[in-house]
């Protein structure tokens, strides 16, 4: 049953991933002249790599690549280097050419080597957090305690994530200020204003990882950092995480579809790059199957939830990823008030511990049933912490009591850590002896919430639409996940989908897809 | 301490300092018109508080949150908990009684102003007299992604045991989902020919909700004539009902509200039997 879902979620993904193969978006573009260096923005804070990009695709259009109209450009002399050029681009004072024979042989080998240096540099990175790690340790135990910072302001953050690393966070989230997914363009530089959370910004990723550093020299544990990378700018945040050692992204292949409605060709292709970066970097990503529960019935929709893990993992090694890297999501959402609630929670978890042993699962806290009775909620988010402890879930946010009432204030993190530390302490061991009869109820639902998962993916490769897509579009369109319906030729930032040409070159994807680092 | 506090109201009951109101209407069993919380005795005052001071854990810290607690009205306040969290802050319990009370009779309330009806009573009424669908729009604007909000009220599923809007056969929903630009959703509401536009604003930092509905209701307005500007509803758990003039919406609804009694609202605000012409998408009830 097991080797059958996953072969049905490969068969899903695959001609997903040929069309990823076959296009290319405005922030692959911008994300491959990122890697060459091209940093800054402009007085009204658009960024460079944006009007270098625009300028291209209103010359010679992007089908080819920015890489070639580019370094053609600047081995004419037409400017000494990428900022330079970008700046002259953007008051339309150059004429970008797509080059041929010769010409298109120099500016293929020295866009080569110019994106080479950020991939080395994201290779060093990536030998600096193995060395750090060696250095102060990993966590003592699993599962890795996963908090989250959110005030909107960096130099705020930044206290805090120190704060909440002192009294026993392994991880911590900068959650990003609501919005930004929609945003065409990474913000720049160090930012103290946002709604719900902070802009990731280059800036606001290397202040809070030389941060994070030092309380990790303090603690003698070294302290993960993790940002967001989806919305219409995944490709570059995720570079930027690469480049700025940021250790966990989330990156779910099918979110930002679901929940921001942004264009399913976009974002697939664009999470492949990001994978890709990813897999480079040495980054664990997060994937957000947790967000189907909130908006179907955690019950009914469960295995919508394996479903979508199930794709998830195939899209992730397909571009490269590990199994350790696999944060797959999933989330205590079941509604406490019906019978054995628990039971099924165990079960859920149980389930996805099994089908992905070697990936550090993430365990996602109850919010859709926090009603503002803090007191209640605090018992559920006990309850949360003893299924983690019970299923060895391998990365666990840490549930506020508060949810649903204020962003976290420092008391509702405190009595959180506390409620965590006293069920790892009192029943951390129990997954060696919790082995639920075959026969029981846990083990039956959790078969059950399989053979439903597998049903769905027949059921999804069974799928058509009038245009001929590939049947997990045609899927994703009729509203099989998250009862949302998303058709391909929809939705936010399909205007950034370029097609590929024939002669397309991306220096930046032949170096992930080669491993080459030159 | 409960005999403490059994003494104290015992003493505000039979001999009122001056100043102090008495207690002793408040011992009967009627409740009211004077009220103060209730621990285990009537009138006992008891509340209990947590909060953090910005202190490291020390004597002096433990006296800060006392005096905290007795200027917040609790006297004698009762230090049941603190504990240090980190080295710069201090996290604290206080039980104690206040002494304030609230007399019930200056409360003012936001009386709900239509009838309750079942999804049976909707759907007859609308289709009694508005003779067509009522055509409602929902979304989420601004940069809020938290669409629990709105699908409770729309989605088949519901709330509450209630089944959201989809479900009653005289009306047409769309949900527009989360993050949805103002301008697409007053396109949106003119395309579907709305007779009433639900947003819902969960999650909200700095009043974002507030300029996002005065954005969202400008827009309606700039964009519809007068008198056919569709029914504006915000719904979230951060509005305060009574404000829904000064945001330029028609209704606010506050947490906890049901689909059921939004649909009953729908009926009250835009279905009335007075709508007697069929072929005239009327508005009458919108420009009153």
């Amino acid at each position: 049953m097991v080797r059958r879902a996953r072969s049905l979620a490969r068969r899903a993904g695959r001609p997903v991933v040929d069309l990823a193969r076959s296009h290319t978006t405005v922030s692959v573009e911008r994300a491959t002249l990122r890697l060459a260096g091209l940093g800054g923005a402009d007085h009204e804070n658009i960024p460079w790599v944006n009007h270098l990009v625009d300028a291209v695709r209103d010359g010679v259009g992007l089908e080819h690549g920015v890489a070639l109209p580019v370094w053609d450009a600047l081995g004419r002399d037409v400017a000494p280097d990428l900022t330079t050029l970008a700046q002259k681009a953007a008051a339309g004072g150059v004429d970008f050419r797509v080059p041929e024979g010769a010409a298109r042989t120099r500016a293929g080998r020295s866009s080569r080597s110019a994106v080479a240096r950020g991939i080395r540099a994201i290779d060093s990175q990536r030998r600096r957090r193995d060395r750090l790690i060696t250095r102060h340790g990993d966590p003592a135990a699993t599962p890795w305690i996963y908090l989250i910072v959110a005030t909107g302001d960096i130099y705020e953050d930044i206290p805090q994530a120190q704060a909440a690393a002192r009294e026993g966070a392994d991880v911590i989230a900068v959650i990003r200020s609501t919005g930004q997914s929609l945003l065409d363009f990474v913000p720049e530089g160090a930012t103290r204003e946002g709604y719900a959370g902070t802009y990731a910004t280059q800036e606001n990723f290397r202040l809070m990882r030389a941060a994070l550093d030092e309380t990790s020299k303090e603690l003698g544990r070294y302290i993960r950092l993790t940002n967001y990378a989806s919305g219409l700018c995944m490709p570059e945040i995720a570079t930027l995480a690469g480049l700025e050692r940021l250790d966990m992204m989330l990156n779910d292949s099918m979110y930002g579809i679901l929940f921001r409605d942004i264009n399913p060709i976009r974002t697939f292709v664009d999470q492949r790059f990001s994978r890709q970066i990813h897999a480079r970097a040495g980054i664990i990503i997060n994937t957000g199957e947790d967000n189907y529960l909130t908006t179907a019935d955690a019950v009914e929709a469960a295995h919508t939830v394996t479903v979508s893990q199930l794709l998830n993992e195939y899209f992730a090694k397909e571009a490269g990823l590990e199994d350790w890297q696999l944060g797959l999501g999933h989330a205590f959402e079941i509604d406490p008030s019906i019978p054995d609630s628990f039971r099924l929670e165990l079960a859920h978890a149980l389930l996805a511990r099994e089908l992905f042993p070697e990936a550090p699962l993430k365990w996602m806290p109850p919010t859709k049933h926090m009603t503002g009775d803090i007191f209640r909620g605090y018992l559920l988010d006990g309850f949360f912490n003893l299924v983690g402890a019970m299923t060895g879930q391998g990365i666990l946010l840490v549930g506020m009591m508060t949810e649903a009432v204020v962003t976290p204030w420092l008391s509702d993190r405190d009595l959180a850590l506390q409620n965590v530390r006293y069920v790892l302490n009192a029943a951390g061991g129990l997954a060696e002896d919790f082995h639920p009869p075959r026969d029981g109820m846990i083990q039956t639902r959790a078969r059950h919430v399989l053979a439903e998962a597998v049903d769905l993916l027949e059921t999804i490769l069974a799928d058509t639409d009038g245009a001929g897509d590939p049947p997990l579009l045609a899927a994703i369109a009729d509203g099989t996940f998250g009862a949302m319906r998303r058709p391909p030729t929809k939705g936010k930032g399909l205007d950034g989908v370029v097609r590929r040409a024939a002669g397309y070159v991306n220096p930046a994807i032949d170096l992930l897809e080669s491993g080459a680092t030159r | 301490m409960s005999a403490v506090r059994a003494h104290e109201a015992r003493r505000r009951r039979e001999n009122p300092e001056p100043g102090e109101l008495s207690l002793a209407e408040s011992s009967t069993p009627e409740p009211g018109p004077l009220i103060r919380p209730y621990g285990d005795t009537t009138g006992d005052g008891m509340v209990q508080v947590s909060f953090t001071l910005p202190l490291p854990h020390d004597k002096r810290a433990e006296g800060a949150a006392v005096r905290m607690a007795q200027a917040m009205g609790m006297d004698p306040a009762l230090l049941v908990h603190a504990k240090a969290m980190g080295p710069h802050f201090t996290f604290f319990v206080v039980y104690g009684p206040v002494r304030h009370l609230v007399d019930i009779r200056e409360i003012e309330i936001v009386e709900r102003e239509f009838e309750l009806l079942s999804s049976k009573e909707v759907n007859q009424a609308i289709r009694k007299h508005l003779r067509r669908k009522l055509v409602v729009v929902g979304a989420c604007i601004g940069t809020d992604a938290h669409t629990v909000g709105i699908d409770a009220i729309l989605n088949i599923k519901g709330f509450a045991g209630e089944k959201g809007l989809e479900y009653y056969r005289e009306m047409t929903v769309h949900n527009l989902g989360a993050q949805v630009l103002i301008p697409d959703l007053v396109e949106s509401a003119r395309e579907v020919r709305a007779d009433a536009v639900l947003v819902s604003q969960v999650v909200t930092q700095r009043e974002a909700h507030l300029h996002n509905t005065r954005a969202m209701s400008a827009a309606f307005r700039e964009a519809f004539p007068a008198g056919r500007v569709p029914h504006l509803i915000v719904g979230g758990p951060r509005f305060e009902e009574g404000s829904a003039a000064d945001l330029g919406v028609d209704r606010i609804f506050g947490r906890g509200t049901t689909p059921g009694e939004v649909a009953s609202y729908l009926v009250h605000a835009l279905v009335r039997p007075t709508d007697t012409h069929p072929h005239t998408r009327s508005r009458s009830s919108r420009s009153a």
